[in-house]
């Protein structure tokens, strides 16, 4: 259980996906203009996260490790090689798939989310999360673990950002740097701030 | 007709830089900017996949139901990230180890789905491959730019040899041990987004807000 909590922590804090590794900048840079927008494609990354990178991580135990396959009677196949194009194709399904399901039973949650569901497929975060799941060799529980709290640093990380810009179109920039420049350079700064993190051990 | 092939690989370079104006991009790539060899790997293997699959995806466009389309370059893009990782490992593989996932995330690099959709679905495959390799190039500029700063004050060195000798090696320089660390990456691109601005002034955003100037009455 400890070491659930402290891969928690370090997901969240010291190894943030969009701060310490820039995963997912396109969109961390494109909709992070409004808290209000920030915050409902932050949820929803952490939701979709939650259940890929377990859901990559039985795909990986049961199919594609070298022996997985021991259950069909091919013990000798070893299909990590597809690794790639199975994660990216379990993300679109269940992107889609959620999109649907949100559809039909919870519309309003739909109606707040159901833009943000499509860009999520080409988050580079999702797909950065299962494959360090990969590299990492996490178990199931530290593989569901990992989905929910890295989803939720990347969350975190957006609506900070968000709060950040909205007082930063007040302010006087320099010609050039208006926009993505100044942008990039606020989000260096949280970056700096979130590495003082990486200190914390429980 | 010469001329219109060159402005497809050199205008996204500078006028159309898919970092610095498109804001593609920058997902995957700035973890790996530490150094300069890295960078340079990572920059070809983006070039290698943006050139052929707009080629692939140009070439079966004609073919290519629309509802089905971002499944049919996925795959695409997806395969051909498959093979450069088969060959970074099988011989660069040191190098593949310090990429570690960076190479798969190619697959959600926008670059590759940005061209994809907004030109190889659009034009034949020689342009489409001559964009692909055009926007990788613009890419792998940035990138390069970026590796070689961090690189050269950050560790003093290029490409791994020595060039400004450090301190600790009985030299005179004292590195920027920040410029090894993540967040300066963020710094460098804010600042070479400033330079091609102030270059460029016509890329320069508006302003939501202006401050207002006092009118005498």
């Amino acid at each position: 259980m400890q070491d659930l909590i402290s891969l928690a922590v370090k997901a969240i804090f010291v190894e943030n996906l969009a701060l310490s590794f820039f995963l997912g900048m396109c969109t961390f840079i494109a909709v992070s203009k409004k808290i209000s927008t920030a915050l409902g494609l932050g949820i929803s990354v952490m939701i979709v996260q939650s259940i890929t990178v377990p859901a990559n991580n039985l795909l990986l135990t049961y199919l594609l490790k070298p022996g997985a396959l021991a259950w069909a009677g091919f013990p000798n196949v070893d299909l990590t090689f597809l690794g790639l194009i199975c994660y990216i194709g379990v993300i679109a399904a269940l992107v889609q798939i959620l999109e649907m399901i949100l559809d039909k039973y919870f519309p309003p949650l739909y109606n707040a989310l159901g833009i943000f569901l499509p860009l999520i497929t080409v988050n580079c975060a999702i797909l950065g999360g299962s494959l360090f799941m990969v590299e990492r060799d996490y178990s199931f529980a530290q593989a569901t673990t990992y989905g929910i709290s890295s989803g939720f640093g990347w969350a975190l990380a957006i609506t900070a950002m968000a709060g950040v810009r909205e007082k930063l179109k007040y302010s006087d920039v320099p010609d050039g740097l208006q926009g993505l420049g100044i942008t990039f350079i606020s989000a260096g700064l949280m970056a700096l701030a979130f590495m003082s993190f990486s200190g914390v051990k429980l | 007709m010469g001329h219109k092939k060159r402005d497809l690989l050199v205008d996204p370079m500078v006028d159309n830089n898919p970092i610095t104006l498109q804001v593609l991009g920058i997902c995957s790539a700035l973890a790996v900017t530490s150094s300069l060899k890295v960078s340079m790997v990572m920059a070809l293997a983006v070039i290698f996949v943006t050139g052929f699959s707009s080629m692939f995806i140009s070439m079966i466009r004609n073919h290519t139901p629309n509802s089905i389309r971002i499944i049919v370059q996925m795959v695409v893009i997806a395969s051909l990230v498959i093979l450069v990782d088969q060959i970074l490992k099988a011989y660069a593989f040191e190098v593949s180890k310090t990429l570690s996932v960076f190479v798969g995330l190619i697959i959600t690099n926008c670059i590759v789905m940005g061209r994809a959709e907004a030109f190889a679905m659009k034009n034949p495959p020689i342009a489409s491959f001559l964009d692909g390799v055009g926007n990788g190039m613009g890419y792998g500029l940035i990138l390069m730019l970026v590796g070689f700063i961090r690189e050269l004050f950050g560790a003093g060195t290029l490409f791994g040899l020595t060039v400004l000798p450090k301190v600790t090696d009985g030299g005179w320089y004292v590195p920027n041990g920040m410029l090894l660390l993540p967040p300066s990456a963020f710094f460098i691109i804010g600042l070479i987004i400033w330079a091609f601005r102030t270059w460029k002034p016509n890329q320069v955003e508006e302003r939501e807000f202006k401050i207002q100037t006092l009118e005498a009455h």
